[in-house]
């Protein structure tokens, strides 16, 4: 087969991402259909848009029409952390011709934190190796999510309080930043921003007011915030 | 939403994630950035992640009982899973049927 090594290593090193992908996606797919939407939407959203924390918010956006300016908005300062991915592989990235739009569609954390962790084999075709391995990392994400959307809609159980799966992810993540930064400020200010609009605005805008509220007080204690 | 305005809603989501993922390829050609936008890289994601957990419970009333103390109790626990045994998988799913369970037995 052309590409076995490529195809080989890649699925090796994307083992640790399948066990991931695949419960998270699961849970997606649950989540998703508890809500009474239909399974197929699904694949759909795991196909064309592939970001995890954001296909849960997708949800609460359904749920509340949300206006299409305050979801395009709010999508970029969710996944805005994306933004700064690619600075690290502008050089990786520059041979890779026509597998260069996938391979920057495919930077989820994990498919990033992959491609920069793990050291080059120089037997290998790279843009291929790193190709697959952004093709197995979404597959999971794919089927995980197909799976729990079809389990989610043939067999009825209750699911009041999945909808906690996102509070408890997003939790998880605020931990992980945590550990990095070692810096109580950033936290403080999104916890006053975003309790300050839930009691202040109607529950639709809260979360386009948190956000801006919370980079007009990031820049206002920005010498505080540094010198932490 | 309508059937219609979920696939609007999702194009706009695709785009917009793609246009995140996209971002420095278009514009950045050397590691030359404004200190601004270095600033809102590394303190942005921890504050928009603080700003999400508030606003995945923001259609609980904390006006009527509990009170909103099954999230809170929910949310402890979840962080208290994580800080002890580092595994984000169990961590979300033992949280969740924590709260699932407050939930419906309680």
């Amino acid at each position: 087969m052309k590409y076995e090594r490529e195809i080989k290593k890649a699925f090796e090193v994307s083992i640790p991402v399948m066990m991931g992908y695949g419960v998270l996606g699961f849970a997606f797919g649950l989540l998703l259909v508890s809500f009474e939407y239909p399974w197929y939407l699904a694949p759909i959203m795991s196909f064309f848009i592939y970001a995890g924390a954001l296909q849960f918010v997708a949800i609460n956006f359904f749920n509340a029409k949300a206006g299409y300016i305050d979801i395009a908005i709010a999508t970029w300062f969710i996944n805005i952390r994306q933004s700064f991915y690619g600075l690290s592989l502008l050089k990786r990235f520059k041979k890779t011709g026509k597998l260069k739009p996938y391979l920057i569609f495919g930077l989820t954390d994990e498919t990033y934190a992959l491609l920069t962790t793990i050291k080059d084999d120089e037997q290998l075709k790279k843009r291929w190796y790193y190709f697959f391995l952004a093709a197995f990392n979404q597959s999971y994400w794919f089927i995980g999510s197909t799976l729990g959307a079809i389990v989610g809609s043939n067999i009825k159980f209750n699911t009041a309080g999945l909808e906690f799966s996102l509070t408890a992810l997003f939790v998880v993540l605020c931990i992980e930043q945590y550990k990095n930064l070692q810096n109580a400020v950033p936290f403080v200010i999104g916890g006053f921003a975003s309790l300050f609009a839930l009691f202040a605005v109607p529950s639709d805008k809260m979360l386009i007011v948190s956000i801006i509220l919370a980079l007009i007080l990031m820049f206002t204690f920005r010498r505080k915030i540094e010198n932490e | 939403m309508s059937s219609y305005e979920i696939y609007i809603a999702i194009a706009i989501m695709a785009v917009v994630n793609y246009f995140t993922r996209v971002f420095p390829f278009l514009f950045f050609r050397k590691n030359d950035l404004p200190a601004y936008v270095v600033f809102i890289e590394k303190f942005f994601p921890a504050v928009i992640m603080t700003i999400l957990i508030v606003y995945s419970v923001k259609d609980v009333d904390f006006s009527l009982a509990p009170y909103g103390l099954k999230e809170i109790g929910g949310i402890v626990f979840t962080a208290l899973l994580h800080l002890t045994l580092k595994n984000y998988l169990i961590s979300i799913f033992a949280g969740t049927i924590f709260y699932m369970a407050l939930v419906q037995y309680l």
